[in-house]
């Protein structure tokens, strides 16, 4: 068999058992430690990348992955069919997200060998990264309730750890002691979500339950918890507040692997909406709550932000506001589901925009906490109050700073300007209200980054920072390369849309494809 | 009817004695207790879930010929009570680190640290 069907597998597999590898080859040597795990999460990006575009991509039902077996299907003696094997099922949206991922992981460690160089206890450091990376892929290629808790809980300790890594500073600590507690909450409703699911229909596999569900008033109730748990991890209004304190006091590059993980979340949410409950609910009342998440969230992050001083925590409260946008757009898509007609008229396009800015927000979002760490780096200052005039010293990373704010805010010729249009114009024809809201608060989120650059970047030059210069290239390399990655996709958003995203937006609609793919 | 649920009615209790706990305690070891007491509550749903009336468990060795439960509820509780000790040692471990910063674990008492 060929080795590369195994991908699956191996894409979780390598940065698990690097990340194992990590403390040990540490005793040995430093560099060769770097070394070990540049090369793993290079392979694991090369591998996704071969893995989604030879195998996803071209196909039209998903890559079903069945761990120690050929196929799903096991028969009891009694010729009761049931697959209780560990089943991962990758469509389209799962090869769009797990490639965002592995981009994010692999720029991020590039930035962390410079950035995180002066602290000790960098073996735990990535063996926790890498845990991190392998849960992340998990969550997004397995096809099993249950699995996808065990992968969430996995993300949630490694998360929580990074978030704590300054054990020296209480903030950190008080901070990943938050989340901790807000992620294992949200994973125990899962669990009791996946529990009633089960008691009442004895599977766990997605595909099987969509069939079997009936729309019990226990089914509503798991929902309820689904939504709760979910909503909680991705960090939507109600349930924001642990957000702009784990994205504010972790490491610059965990913030940003957090924003994919976040999104790993988002997609689970999805995946719920569509594909379990699709068939059975009312899709338009749940695409509603998810909208209104959707609003509150973009709301109250834009505007929050205003007032903040640390410059880590204004962006941790804009990335909130974004995942605002992907809501809004997904949900729309949501309430058309059952209308064919609506779907083709404005739903679909709603639904590009919003997974569209899935991507824009991993990237955008993402570099803009890289900056501010270059920043961090150089001055060792959090406070916007206390910077000023840095644009002087620091000019490349004043440019950078100004394309991805423009990019994250929706402005031409960037690739948030395609996403957010898409949205506008697709929302504006199912309530004319959601779509002003939406360009509202994207002028609000442009008036934060204006308050970002007037604080940090212009002012007259300052004495203390007359000795900084922009950071070192290894803390250069990753934002480049993000910025470059901004503006192809603002300039040909064609060609990401058509490959990347109309694929991914077809395998969520067309939810019966995915169902029948276990094939029992 | 009312004692088949039982068992149900039970775990739900626990969940919500463990939700009042995290809304209303004000120390940090308490709210690692209510989590723990949430997390029993979930385990002991998940295994009530795998009983079902006359069948036998999955033993196979010298196992008679009556019916047997599918262990799957049983594989999961174990796992979930693994990842449960995980998360709960992670916590407790922040509280340590949280005491050694504050010299206390009352979430007032660090607000007013805090403040000053």
């Amino acid at each position: 068999m060929n080795l590369l069907e195994h991908s699956p597998a191996l894409i979780v597999a390598i940065p698990l058992l690097t990340g194992f590898l990590t403390p040990l080859v540490s005793k040995i040597n430093k560099k060769l430690r770097n070394f070990i795990i540049l090369i793993s999460l290079l392979l694991t990006l090369i591998l996704v990348w071969n893995f989604a575009f030879s195998y996803i991509f071209p196909r039209e039902e998903p890559f079903v992955y069945v761990f120690g077996a050929n196929s799903p299907g096991i028969t009891l003696p009694s010729g009761y069919k049931i697959p209780v094997r560990i089943i991962f099922e990758i469509d389209s949206i799962g090869a769009f997200m797990s490639l965002i991922t592995s981009i994010i992981a692999f720029l991020s460690f590039i930035y962390s060998l410079e950035f995180m160089k002066k602290y000790r206890g960098l073996e735990k450091y990535y063996t926790l990264f890498l845990l991190l990376t392998a849960g992340i892929f998990g969550m997004e290629f397995t096809g099993d309730l249950f699995n996808f808790f065990v992968f969430l809980e996995i993300t949630s300790i490694a998360a929580c750890a990074l978030i704590g890594f300054h054990v020296n500073k209480s903030s950190c600590v008080n901070a990943g002691f938050k989340t901790m507690v807000m992620y294992t909450v949200a994973a125990l409703f899962f669990l009791l979500a996946v529990g009633l699911l089960y008691g009442q229909y004895d599977a766990l596999n997605i595909g099987i339950l969509a069939t079997k569900i009936n729309g019990s008033l226990l089914d509503k109730l798991a929902l309820g918890l689904f939504i709760t748990a979910l909503a909680l991890k991705i960090g939507s209004v109600p349930m924001h507040f642990w957000v702009p304190e784990a994205y504010g006091e972790s490491p610059s590059p965990v913030s940003m692997i957090l924003v994919t993980n976040t999104q790993a979340s988002l997609y689970a949410l999805f995946r719920i909406c569509f594909t379990l409950y699709g068939i059975v609910m009312n899709t338009a009342l749940i695409g509603w709550i998810i909208i209104i998440l959707g609003i509150l969230s973009m709301f109250f992050g834009a505007t929050l932000a205003l007032i903040q001083r640390s410059i880590k925590r204004l962006i941790a409260y804009i990335a909130i506001s974004q995942i605002g946008y992907m809501l809004l757009g997904v949900g729309v898509g949501l309430t058309t589901l059952e209308n064919p007609q609506l779907l083709q008229n404005y739903g679909i396009t709603a639904m590009r925009g919003g997974i569209f800015h899935i991507f824009n927000d991993a990237i955008c979002i993402g570099v803009l906490f890289l900056i501010s760490g270059a920043i961090i780096y150089r001055t060792k200052i959090y406070d916007m109050n206390n910077l000023g005039g840095l644009a002087r010293n620091m000019k490349y990373t004043a440019i950078f700073f100004i394309i991805s704010s423009m990019a994250i805010s929706g402005l031409p010729p960037f690739n948030g300007f395609v996403s957010k249009l898409l949205i506008y114009e697709s929302v504006y024809k199912l309530n004319p209200l959601l779509s002003i809201i939406a360009i509202l608060i994207s002028i609000v989120t442009l008036a934060n980054f204006v308050i970002v650059f007037h604080g940090v970047f212009l002012g007259p030059k300052l004495k203390k920072f007359d000795n900084i210069n922009d950071a070192p290239k290894e803390i250069i390399l990753p934002i480049i390369l993000m910025i470059i990655l901004i503006v192809i996709s603002g300039m040909f958003p064609d060609l990401f849309l058509r490959n990347l995203v109309e694929p991914a937006v077809k395998s969520l609609i067309n939810k019966e494809i995915y169902i029948s793919a276990i094939g029992i | 009817m009312i004692i088949e649920n039982f068992p149900f009615i039970t775990c739900m209790i626990l969940i919500i004695f463990g939700i009042y706990t995290l809304l209303f305690k004000k120390n940090l070891i308490k709210l690692v207790i209510g989590i723990t007491i949430i997390e029993s509550g979930v385990n002991l749903f998940l295994v009530t879930l795998g009983y079902r009336e006359n069948s036998v468990a999955p033993i196979f060795t010298f196992a008679s010929s009556e019916k047997m439960v599918l262990p799957t509820p049983q594989a999961l509780t174990l796992t979930s009570i693994v990842i449960g000790f995980a998360t709960t040692a992670l916590m407790l471990s922040f509280v340590i680190f949280i005491y050694h910063h504050y010299k206390t674990i009352e979430i007032d008492e660090m607000r007013r640290l805090e403040k000053r």
